[in-house]
């Protein structure tokens, strides 16, 4: 085989496996969520992250707006901080609120934004004031059980008193 | 009283023999990364070993990698159905493919496939004296023979690792949309939203990389340091695929470890 065939082959074979690896990273990769709009950077403060995670998305609406860039742990006030990249072309009041929601039941976390009514805009290094944290599944359970518990107490005090005033907690 | 002492210097040979075979390894692929030039000055040479290294190795890994897809759909399927979460199968063929069986099941195969004639090709180059012949004539025999081998080698493996995880994942949409009859859309955003470019494609990548020199170098050395006799030969080969394998899965372990374990 002459030189000239044998590189054309060779380099049919290098170009199958770039073919090969673009297909992973498009098609079966989130390379086509990867975006290089424009971002800008504000930050929220949470009790409780629950199971979050960097490049978490940031919705609004459902639509993602942003990614999350970075979790921290704020010593002075022992809360977690998280800084958001939101993309440029979305712009969002100063007063939205956000909160860490899961997708589905059992699904991955995410931030939810919810737009405020304010006429100012948030921008570049400014903080998220009102923010939600993550619902734990244990503290609900144990609140519910809590709260179950009061209630059977309550109710099974005040039964042979007067029949079915269970209204009255 | 010989009986023991013969025991314990067995031991000792061994100890050493094995840091030996360690160095003897290091020195050759130290003098086949001083020697790489050649590579830069003569790619014809290289082009010439990724065309016999990687692509008549392309039909194996196809196929194998069609055939795994195949399999790793149906087995998805079988415990994926048990939750009611038969949509994940994409994920789940992907995320297999792409971290682990890609780059694992090539090396094993490349070993079997490319090493193994490596090793005959350079032990029957040395039981001909072929190598001394180039000494002889002022042709560094490590720069002519094993360098291009070398970076052929390393060139070809990600290249056939990719398309292993790129026939794979096809294969596994044959399986579960149009066999089986999961639903497409949910198949691919379900393997979009999982896979991971860096995390999971691009360490991948990184695997099947380590795992082309490590299974070159090992095809290489076991030539260059087989006994000339048709004897010598079979045994270098045989090693060759012996402790390719091993080290791949070795190796596997402790990149897996390294990379996926926060």
């Amino acid at each position: 085989m002459t030189r000239e065939k044998t590189d054309f082959w060779v380099g049919l074979f290098v170009l199958l496996g770039l073919v090969a690896l673009v297909f992973l990273a498009l098609r079966a990769g989130n390379m086509s969520s990867f975006t290089f709009a424009p971002t800008y950077q504000v930050q929220a403060r949470f009790d409780n992250l629950g199971g979050l995670k960097v490049r978490a998305p940031v919705k609004s609406s459902g639509v993602v707006v942003g990614r999350v860039s970075s979790i921290g742990f704020d010593n002075q006030r022992y809360q977690a901080i998280v800084t958001l990249d939101l993309e440029s072309q979305y712009t969002f009041p100063a007063d939205s609120s956000a909160s860490i929601l899961t997708s589905g039941l059992l699904g991955e976390q995410y931030v939810g934004l919810t737009p405020g009514g304010d006429d100012k805009l948030l921008k570049q290094g400014n903080t998220i004031q009102y923010t939600q944290s993550a619902v734990v599944l244990e503290e609900l359970i144990s609140k519910f059980l809590y709260s179950s518990a009061s209630k059977e107490g309550t109710a099974s005090s005040e039964k042979p008193a007067n029949g079915a005033a269970q209204t009255k907690q | 009283m010989s009986v023991l002492f013969r025991t314990i210097s067995g031991l000792g040979g061994m100890v050493r023999g094995t840091i030996y075979h360690l160095g003897a390894f290091t020195r050759l692929l130290a003098a086949i990364l001083r020697r790489s030039g050649i590579a830069v000055s003569r790619p014809g040479l290289v082009s010439q070993q990724v065309h016999f290294i990687g692509n008549y190795s392309l039909l194996i890994i196809a196929v194998s990698g069609l055939f795994v897809g195949f399999v790793l759909g149906l087995q998805g399927y079988y415990t994926l159905n048990r939750y009611g979460s038969e949509e994940a199968l994409g994920l789940l063929v992907a995320l297999s493919l792409t971290r682990e069986l890609g780059p694992v099941v090539t090396a094993l195969l490349f070993a079997g496939r490319a090493g193994t004639s490596l090793t005959a090709e350079i032990g029957l180059m040395k039981a001909g004296e072929q190598l001394a012949a180039m000494e002889v004539m002022a042709v560094d025999p490590i720069r002519r023979v094993l360098v291009p081998r070398f970076w052929g080698g390393v060139i070809a493996m990600p290249v056939l690792a990719a398309v292993f995880s790129m026939v794979g994942v096809i294969g596994g949409w044959v399986v579960g949309v149009l066999l089986i009859g999961i639903d497409s859309g949910a198949f691919w955003s379900q393997m979009q939203a999982g896979v991971d470019v860096i995390n999971d494609v691009l360490n991948g990548v990184i695997k099947s990389v380590i795992f082309g020199i490590a299974v070159t170098l090992i095809a290489l050395y076991e030539g260059w340091n087989a006994k000339p006799t048709p004897d010598g030969v079979s045994r270098a080969t045989t090693r060759t695929v012996v402790s390719g394998a091993l080290a791949v899965l070795g190796l596997d372990f402790l990149l897996t470890a390294l990379m996926f374990s926060n």
